[in-house]
């Protein structure tokens, strides 16, 4: 049955990954994208991958459609022809899929207990988990501290990102701009998703907290909970226009975040170096090494979510505050 | 036997749920323009996931299972029709015109 499933899904997303790629208008595309995403979340939640598929849901069918929308405001919405598909492209393309399609059938079959995944580090990490951390959610473990180092540069990764996009939208384009009237924008004379949006923020942002807090006991972490919450200012922003969301999270509060995560994570690493561990060692944080596991989990994974929201948000507010050129 | 009740009561209403989804997905292929697609997809998505998810709730009995399901239920009921409503008023802002109005205007001829 769940065979059947994953082969349906999967089928739908070949023909919207075909469907995304022969349409000319951008704004189908993007929402192909969105749609895209939103089945992914699907395939890895039938994979069992409840953490990605949160993640994937959060950022790829909500904010990055946002951003992508943001961006589709200030060029045209019909895709350019360039120049046309040469054969030479499309040989090298045909190729590489038969050397790929060909290189799968060394892989190990889905859920095969003897594959080399199984067999290395994940029954240490099943194992060990309840040991040093004593948490159900061996993913977080994982993440946080076991391969600590890894996400340590996501997250610097995020604030890289975020910096250059700034860098990039915050040159000010020359030519005629149309000076944008506040009062149209949002969507403040919609009684109807006004009305249903102001309703739903609040959840939306309480959801993301207890992701964020509850990502030792279930699906979740500071990515999910930063996209969450982010989510819900860009409905707030929607609704009731950018002046008002930059009213209540200032472009400087965001910035905050963004080095504050980054900053809090690497002084989480530094100071259970001080504390006579190894870096990102969270185990000497307390006199009990679970305890101490705990701690350092929690303080890391705000620093991520703290990272996350402000990098996705400044970088939303980027696009929005974007001069449309004439 | 209550047990069979229910069971056969939630897939009395799953397979309605399930109807009702195949109606609106036929009726957003078929109907003629956007507005009248949406009626089909918008009616009928918000009754099949209220039929489903009852369903879903009577093949869960009472548990936390059924709370999230009502909490989703709740989250669906609010969020699909203001998504639809979102969508016809930027479709009649954007200046797409009902095709219902074409015809009134210029009697039969109007039909493509």
């Amino acid at each position: 049955m769940i065979l059947v499933f994953s082969v349906f899904l999967l089928s739908l997303l070949v023909i919207t990954a075909l469907a995304v790629v022969r349409t000319e208008n951008l704004f189908v595309a993007v929402m192909l994208l969105s749609i895209f995403s939103l089945l992914m979340a699907a395939n890895f939640f039938v994979l069992d991958a409840a953490d990605v598929a949160l993640t994937e849901a959060a950022v790829g069918a909500g904010i990055t459609t946002v951003i992508f929308l943001g961006a589709l405001a200030l060029t045209a919405d019909q895709e350019r022809y360039g120049r046309q598909a040469s054969r030479v492209g499309l040989l090298v393309v045909s190729v590489l899929a038969v050397l790929i399609i060909y290189s799968t059938f060394d892989k190990p079959r889905l859920g095969d207990p003897d594959a080399p995944v199984h067999q290395h580090l994940a029954p240490w990490y099943l194992e060990n988990t309840p040991v040093y951390m004593d948490f159900p959610n061996v993913v977080t473990a994982v993440l946080a501290s076991f391969r600590g180092y890894d996400t340590l540069g996501e997250v610097f990764v995020v604030f890289a990102a975020c910096i250059g996009v700034l860098f990039i939208l915050g040159v000010a384009p020359g030519g005629k701009v149309l000076e944008r009237d506040d009062q149209d924008s949002g969507l403040k004379h919609h009684l109807i998703p006004q009305v249903v949006g102001q309703l739903l923020i609040p959840f939306i942002v309480l959801f993301g907290l207890y992701v964020q807090f509850h990502g030792e006991y279930g699906p979740g972490g500071g990515f999910q909970a930063g996209a969450l919450i982010a989510t819900g200012v860009i409905l707030y922003a929607l609704l009731q226009g950018e002046t008002a969301a930059l009213k209540a999270i200032p472009r400087p509060v965001l910035m905050g975040l963004v080095i504050g995560g980054a900053l809090l994570y690497g002084s989480v690493g530094v100071a259970c170096m001080l504390m006579g561990g190894s870096f990102l060692e969270y185990s000497v944080l307390h006199s009990n090494p679970i305890k101490g596991q705990q701690y350092g989990i929690i303080l890391i994974e705000a620093g991520v979510g703290m990272a996350v929201c402000g990098a996705l948000l400044s970088i939303f507010h980027a696009f929005a505050a974007r001069p449309i050129r004439l | 036997m209550s047990d069979l009740v229910l069971d056969a009561l939630s897939w009395v209403l799953l397979s309605l749920g399930g109807g009702f989804i195949l109606v609106g997905g036929i009726g957003a292929l078929r109907l003629p323009d956007l507005y009248s697609r949406l009626h089909a997809a918008s009616l009928t998505d918000t009754m099949a996931s209220l039929l489903i998810i009852a369903g879903l709730m009577l093949q869960a009995g009472l548990s936390l299972v059924s709370l999230k399901l009502l909490a989703i239920l709740a989250f669906l009921l609010l969020t699909g029709p203001t998504a639809s409503y979102a969508l016809a008023n930027a479709a009649l802002q954007s200046g797409l015109k009902p095709k219902a109005e074409k015809l009134a205007g210029n009697d039969a001829e109007g039909v493509e």
